[in-house]
């Protein structure tokens, strides 16, 4: 797909993450992680629940610190940026949170309109017209007086999509978008997703744990586990691994290379102490 | 063994003043990123009137009982030595000086600190927050400076209503429950009501007061931990912190302005 075909003149990688370590000497949440992101791609980190894929998006973001290692966006190194430069680049960047964080006490057109009025001085027919035109994009062009405790889910995330492309980002981050979602939602959503990324040339990274839905949507994809990556390359190349991990991560098996079992002692010797001795 | 316990306080003590630092750096953080109510005042407005318009039921309701009340205990015992008339002066310099700003700085951490507080450690909790930083916007100065300066304008005026409807409430009880004069009733007052001793101390006071509280209420909010849990009792912090902070700055206060100490 895009992957291949990209003829942007700009550097090539729109994020690279080198040898990131993040968390404590003894408590390591992310292990040497290395992952590049390709202009134009939408790239899935894929892992198991509570395996730092969170955690690398919030390094990509600048909301946390890495202990060790680089992390480049847009040719900046993000760590090093102080708050005004920070700030400076999240203007760039849109994100998705895992439950939409709409503005609980905005409507659905002054949420998408936040970043509008806080960040330009446009008239307010300039805003109004492209609050419309974003919320016709993710369908909801008809919701924009209704406020975020009326929304389903899914009609939530997609306003909290349509939030995240308000000011055309280059590089949009999605923290889990398909968690609790009906099937007849999921499929919008992750379709949007593709949809968005081609239509407004921007950059896409997805973490979830989801593997059916962005298996079909994605060009690239890396697997973490254990603070670590355990594979990385296109889709297909992941469908046909051979390794046991991305088998059982892809199938959905019960145990494998993860174990079922949360690590303990002997059985035996629990329920009958003293008995091995 | 003998250090363990002393261990203990040690780390509470340490707790409690890192805590009393950081909320000291937040108040100077809401300080200088207050522009933003300036240049936006309609977040401002907003705010006030949920913090300060919905608590006037609250004010005015508490501020007539505490008043008749007043008015009922302090005429018993006045009227014992014949002089049942100062009671207008007597009602007018306790709710000045002292029950007014105090009562309506509880009343305001419990009505509005305390929704304060949930409302911004909810918007923690659902990574409201978040987003924002994420949107390269100061969460302070959008979430934090507007609820705060609200608090900081409405409390003054909460504790001046809370006054005048204390007032009027022993006015109903001395006059027309107890027969006391009315010409009396409101000469006493005026005569030995201080506009700068009294009235402007105690104004001072409920200004001090509604920093006070409306800082616990945002810093608490802001400092929850961001779970359903976390936000309760970040709630219930709110509530006891700011009444035990808002007697114990009572009594230096009071010592400060009244008795010259």
């Amino acid at each position: 797909m895009s992957a291949d075909s990209s003829q942007s003149l700009l550097p090539d990688l729109l994020v690279e993450i080198r040898s990131v370590s993040f968390g404590y000497e003894n408590n390591l949440v992310l292990r040497n992680i290395d992952l590049t992101v390709r202009r134009g791609q939408v790239v899935a980190i894929l892992g198991p629940s509570g395996c730092g894929k969170t955690t690398l998006l919030r390094l990509i973001g600048g909301q946390l610190k890495p202990s060790r290692g680089e992390v480049m966006v847009d040719g900046l190194a993000v760590p090093q940026l102080d708050r005004d430069d920070l700030f400076q680049l999240r203007r760039k960047m849109g994100m998705l949170f895992q439950f939409g964080a709409l503005f609980t006490d905005l409507s659905v057109f002054e949420n998408v309109a936040f970043q509008m009025r806080e960040h330009t001085d446009l008239p307010e027919e300039m805003i109004t017209d492209l609050v419309l035109m974003k919320l016709h994009a993710v369908g909801l062009r008809g919701a924009h007086e209704l406020m975020p405790a009326e929304l389903s889910g899914g009609m939530a995330r997609r306003v909290a999509l349509a939030r995240a492309i308000a000011l055309d980002p280059m590089l949009i981050l999605y923290d889990e978008p398909f968690a609790g979602l009906d099937p007849i939602s999921l499929g919008v959503v992750s379709k949007l997703i593709r949809t968005l990324n081609d239509a407004l040339g921007t950059t896409s990274v997805i973490v979830t744990h989801d593997v059916a839905t962005s298996l079909d949507i994605v060009d690239y994809v890396y697997l973490i586990s254990d603070g670590r990556v355990v594979a990385h390359g296109r889709v297909e190349e992941i469908r046909a691994s051979s390794d046991p991990f991305v088998q059982q991560f892809i199938k959905g098996e019960a145990d494998g290379p993860v174990a079922f079992h949360y690590p303990t002692g002997d059985y035996a010797s629990m329920i009958f102490p003293g008995h091995g001795d | 063994m003998l250090l363990q316990p002393l261990a203990g306080i040690g780390g509470k003590a340490n707790g409690l003043f890192s805590r009393v630092g950081l909320a000291g750096r937040f108040l100077l953080e809401t300080v200088y990123y207050s522009g933003m109510c300036l240049r936006r005042p309609r977040l401002v407005i907003k705010e006030i009137y949920f913090v300060g318009v919905l608590s006037l039921a609250i004010i005015v309701v508490s501020g007539l009982f505490v008043g008749m009340v007043l008015g009922l205990q302090m005429y018993d015992t006045l009227d014992r030595f014949g002089s049942g008339e100062v009671v207008g002066m007597v009602v007018a310099l306790s709710l000045v000086r002292e029950l007014g700003p105090v009562l309506s700085a509880i009343l305001f951490a419990s009505r509005a600190g305390s929704a304060v507080t949930a409302e911004i450690g909810l918007m923690r909790a659902t990574e409201q927050i978040s987003a924002m930083e994420m949107m390269a916007i100061q969460p302070i100065a959008r979430v934090v400076t507007p609820r705060f300066w609200a608090g900081v304008i409405s409390l003054p005026l909460l504790t001046s209503i809370f006054n005048v409807t204390g007032i009027l409430g022993g006015y109903l009880v001395a006059v027309n429950l107890l027969g006391v004069d009315g010409g009396m009733f409101w000469s006493e007052m005026q005569d030995s009501v201080d506009f700068r001793l009294d009235i402007m101390n105690g104004f001072d006071k409920s200004v001090i007061f509604a920093i006070a509280v409306s800082l616990v209420a945002v810093f608490e909010g802001y400092h929850a931990t961001a779970t359903a849990e976390g936000v309760s009792r970040a709630t219930t912090r709110t509530v006891v912190i700011s009444a035990l902070l808002v007697l114990g700055l009572d009594f230096v206060l009071t010592a400060f302005m009244f008795r010259g100490i």
